[in-house]
């Protein structure tokens, strides 16, 4: 009889913690203490209308409005604004230069919503929530496009979301060996990085320099990722790759099987420039055979060991470290990955700042400004407009500083549409924004956050963030990534097509789930089609819909008998447009 | 509302269901009913037909000694024993003694060497016939054969069944020829079938058209055609749908008999799966059996994914002989790598580049050959590896036998994103595997 109470007990105990732990998830209770609310009822709070709202915050203060729907924008010391601004100024004068010089006319700014669904699609990949625009219109439109910029560059969604993108290009897509390799952790200390906004340079350098162990040291796993192809050490040749794509914007990598014979390849002086040799790659390389794995301890510096055999060569020789261009700025004191990393991020490496700012640029637009992003050859000029944000970069070294050039600058604010015939020389030169395809994961983060009424990030229930994140991860199975080819120019594949028609994630995003859905909850609390079809348009196209889009699906929903089935049906065609599909 | 105005046909799909609904026999036999009927009739081979490829691929490393390449009652060989096969003097381990029934069909290579011993880089040196390389993704066998043949056809021509950690990928071809992933062929075929009735995803594609119409309004000169490819995909993506050829993937229509022979596993399903799909026009099956990776336990584990390949491979063998397929598809069977000669601690094999097992057959590929060969007491010297192993293979010449029995010019130059000018395959052919 005792054994059969214990067991009850045990069962019950059991069982009532399985029930706190569902209601934990349920319930919101991991948003902060003094926002425990369920989601009908957080949702609830945003107006489906655009009536002014009961309260918006209007903090002048940045970091005590972290957290409220709309934050108002920073109050930079006026002096570093003024400096934006005259950066900026110069970008555009690039820009109207140029289009003059091609005779070509620039599309007309875009409406605020549309430039704030490009910056939210590039600085947290998805769109803008309805929370957010509802907040963003309460304050008046010219504060609008600043305000939303503001608070995404202090929003975790934005530290996360750039860890990401940055991960691809400092250690690839791959996880790389098991054990000794953890990209979550690298990912992590990355967002950590952005999150306290250190320098660009500063964040190389830990990089090039790590030593310890990855489970203590995230930064370490920049080398730990190429073990398996060294023996247990960090691989040289690999690395000298990655750092000569990834820091410095110079494609060498042919360079480590022979010269350049194809004229691809120029080093040596950046203004008078040499073809590139084979020794240039593995004195880069030699650089880091000074990263040895040393037992429990990690990846320690020891003496640079480097020994290769060139082609045509009939025996290996001692690699000294060397630089491929400007080794005037490569110190003579300290260890090898020491001056390596001194190097690179040496303020007169001009090349560092022209890589950071086209990759950033690139992330920016969602295509690069050159052909590619990692090839910007030291001989060859960037576009004009690209050039202010280096000089400014060169001083700065400030990534959010340089985004918000990028963001303020006529070409990220141009519209996509114009009255006159838009060519692809117009896109070339930014005459008008370019339309670029969403990233498998922009594509799935908008589909997920235009279900809900509200954003979604760190403060979600548990359940809600849970349900984001295997939603994301399904759907990037089937529809595929592009790893590290962040900026492929391809069309739609016809499994991704049929993935977007009848997959799962779409459909479960646009049923009528009041408690969870934005549909359900638009079709409970909008007062009429009208109202219903533009919240729709505002949660998925993040705009409101023109008059004949109105009267269109108004029409196409009176004639319906069950307007939940008729909102279902809109969202999916929403979803399914190439407006929804693509950045414009 | 007129049919102008939609994407597809209503009256396509009408017919796709109807035609579903009724069966692949029958007054309305279909297309792919029809090349299923003919595949089905041995007739005389078709020189001109297109070349095609079924990859069986054995994800984690199968080990040589416990399947292709037995040494019993040697220090290396383990619990195997070998057994005879159709080949006089060929003998293979008794955990495949259906497959040993049809080893004249093809040539057994014993001594592929690669310098990948870790998975993830083994299978991409496998798959693309190069080593891994930072600045480029190198595409697969199938969609390098899909590239350099281009054709018309209502499903993907590239097809990857069960795929684990690696499906096969466009790499610098591009996401359009990564291969088109389905599960077990008992399963549905996912995103395939709409989830709503007929008029209301009719209603829906119409609403999206006028959507479409309007958005390109202003914008980019000829956007769909130019960028976007939206009208063009979608098209693709219904006219997939409505494909009577989509019923290549279904394997319940075959008779219990067939599915028996062939295992009734999925990885059995989908290597009939890939026969039905290589009768109907499909260039290149990957079908996946993982399982493979024995560090513990080896002799158990690979004669349990053994047993469910032998019935598998042997069943497709005897399906396309069949169904005269296997004169223009080549069967590639094999993993990353092999297993070491030695067992560890753990009664297990770790990870062995230095000489393994690729089992190949049909389109050209000599029948009945064997190709290399392990050594039955090796040195196992650290510094010279392959000197245990005779007549050793390369990934890349290996690569390059595969290719150029599937007609592709293996040893031109194609211009990568990079700018580099690259050989489809860096290796040659071995003549001896070659009819």
């Amino acid at each position: 009889m005792k054994q059969f109470f214990v067991s009850v007990a045990k069962w019950s105990w059991f069982g009532l913690l399985m029930l706190i732990a569902f209601g934990y998830m349920a319930s919101g209770l991991s948003e902060p203490s003094n926002d425990r609310r369920g989601e009908v009822e957080a949702a609830s709070d945003v107006r489906l209308d655009g009536s002014s709202p009961s309260t918006v915050p209007e903090s002048a203060d940045l970091e005590s409005a972290a957290g409220s729907p709309v934050d108002s924008p920073p109050r930079e010391p006026s002096a570093q604004a003024e400096s934006i601004v005259r950066v900026t100024a110069a970008v555009n004068a690039a820009r109207n230069e140029q289009l003059a010089a091609f005779g070509l006319q620039s599309a007309p700014p875009a409406d605020w919503m549309a430039s704030c669904r490009r910056m939210s699609l590039a600085l947290i990949g998805s769109g803008v929530s309805l929370q957010e625009i509802r907040g963003l219109e309460s304050l008046p439109e010219d504060r609008r496009e600043s305000t939303h910029l503001s608070n995404l560059l202090r929003d975790p969604r934005f530290h996360d979301y750039w860890a990401e993108r940055w991960t691809r290009f400092i250690v690839g897509a791959d996880e790389g060996p098991f054990i000794v390799y953890r990209r979550r952790r690298f990912r992590h200390w990355l967002s950590d990085e952005l999150a306290a906004n250190r320098p660009y340079d500063q964040i190389v350098r830990d990089l090039i320099t790590a030593e310890g162990l990855w489970t203590d040291r995230p930064e370490v796993n920049f080398l730990t990722v190429t073990f398996d192809s060294n023996d247990g050490n960090p691989d040289p040749i690999r690395l000298a790759a990655r750092t000569s794509r990834a820091f410095l914007g110079l494609r060498i990598d042919c360079l480590q099987c022979h010269n350049d014979f194809l004229g691809n390849v120029n080093l040596g002086d950046p203004v008078e420039t040499r073809e590139g040799r084979q020794q240039d790659f593995h004195q880069l390389a030699a650089f880091y055979s000074s990263a040895k794995t040393n037992g429990l301890q990690g990846v320690r510096t020891g003496e640079a060991d480097y020994e290769y055999q060139y082609l045509d060569e009939s025996e290996t020789v001692e690699v000294t470290p060397a630089v491929p261009y400007a080794a005037e700025l490569l110190p003579e004191e300290g260890d090898a990955r020491s001056r390596l990393a001194t190097w690179v991020t040496h303020r007169d490496n001009r090349q560092f700042s022209r890589a950071a700012v086209a990759r950033f640029w690139a992330l920016m637009f969602g295509r690069s400004a050159t052909e590619a992003v990692d090839n910007l050859p030291l001989d060859e000029p960037l576009p004009p407009m690209l050039e202010p944000i280096v000089d400014d970069f060169v001083q700065h070294r400030d990534v959010r500083r340089t985004i918000r050039i990028i963001a303020q600058s006529d070409a990220f604010r141009a519209d996509s549409r114009a009255a006159f015939d838009v060519t692809p020389q117009h896109e070339e030169r930014y005459a008008v924004f370019p339309l670029t395809r969403l990233r498998a994961e922009q594509v799935a983060g908008s589909i997920v956050q235009a279900s809900k009424i509200k954003a979604i990030n760190r403060d979600s229930s548990l359940l809600v963030q849970l349900i984001r994140y295997g939603s994301i991860n399904d759907f990037l199975e089937r529809f595929g990534d592009l790893g590290e080819n962040e900026f492929s120019k391809d069309g739609i594949t016809i499994p991704q097509r049929l993935l977007m028609i009848n997959g799962n994630m779409l459909r479960e995003a646009g049923q009528l789930n009041p408690i969870l859905n934005a549909t359900g909850h638009i079709n409970l609390f909008a007062r009429d089609n009208a109202q219903a079809i533009e919240t729709i348009f505002l949660c998925l196209l993040n705009r409101y819909p023109n008059a004949e889009e109105r009267d269109y699906f108004i029409e196409t929903m009176t004639e319906r008998s069950d307007r939940g089935e008729a909102l279902e049906d809109l969202y999916w065609t929403l979803a399914n447009s190439t407006e929804f599909t693509w950045n414009h | 509302m007129s049919h102008h105005d939609l994407l597809c046909d209503p009256h396509t799909h009408l017919s796709r269901r109807t035609l579903l609904g009724a069966g692949a026999g029958g007054a309305m036999l279909s297309t792919i009913a029809h090349q299923l009927a003919w595949a089905d009739a041995v007739g005389a081979t078709e020189t001109s037909r297109p070349k095609n490829v079924i990859l069986l691929w054995l994800e984690g490393g199968p080990s040589q000694l416990e399947t292709f390449d037995p040494h019993p009652g040697s220090a290396i060989g383990g619990e195997v024993n070998a057994i005879p096969t159709s080949v006089p003097d060929l003998q293979i381990a008794d955990t495949l003694p259906r497959v040993a029934e049809k080893m004249h069909l093809g040539s057994l290579i014993r001594s592929v060497t690669s310098k990948e011993g870790d998975h993830q880089r083994a299978i991409y040196n496998i798959k693309s016939g190069y080593r891994p390389d930072p600045t480029l993704v190198h595409p697969s066998i199938g969609s390098i054969l899909c590239h350099e043949f281009p054709e018309q056809l209502d499903i993907p021509r590239h097809i990857s069944i069960l795929p684990q950690n690696a499906p096969a990928r466009g790499g610098y071809l591009g996401p359009v020829y990564d291969a088109f992933k389905i599960g077990d062929p008992q399963n549905p075929v996912p995103d395939l079938k709409s989830p709503i009735a007929e008029e209301r995803f009719d209603r829906r594609m119409k609403d999206l058209q006028w959507l479409e119409d309007r958005f390109r309004r202003q914008r980019l000169r000829d956007l769909d055609q130019n960028r976007t490819l939206h009208q063009s995909s979608t098209d693709a993506a219904l006219r997939m749908m409505s494909s009577e050829q989509v019923s290549a993937f279904d394997v319940s229509s075959e008779s219990k008999e067939t599915l028996e022979r062939f295992g009734q596993t999925p990885f059995g399903r989908g290597c009939l799966a890939a026969t039905r799909l290589i009768g109907a026009g499909v260039r290149c099956v990957e079908v996946t059996l993982g399982g493979w990776d024995s560090h513990i336990t080896n002799h158990s584990l690979q004669s349990a994914r053994c047993e469910i390949l032998d019935a598998a491979l042997a069943g497709l063998l005897d399906r396309l002989v069949e169904q005269d397929l296997l004169e223009t598809t080549l069967v590639v069977c094999g993993g990353e790598f092999g297993r070491t000669p030695q067992i560890n601690a753990a009664e297990g094999r770790d990870h062995w580049p230095h000489g393994f097992s690729t089992f190949l057959a049909g389109c050209g590929i000599r029948k009945g050959g064997v190709y290399g060969a392990t050594a039955k007491d090796p040195k196992l010297d650290p510094d010279k590896p392959l000197a245990d192993v005779g007549s050793p293979i390369t990934i890349g010449d290996l690569h390059a036998t595969i290719l150029s029995t599937l007609g592709v010019p293996y040893h031109e130059e194609r211009q990568t994103p990079i700018g580099r000018p690259l050989r489809i395959s860096e290796g040659e052919p071995v003549k001896d595997l070659l009819a």
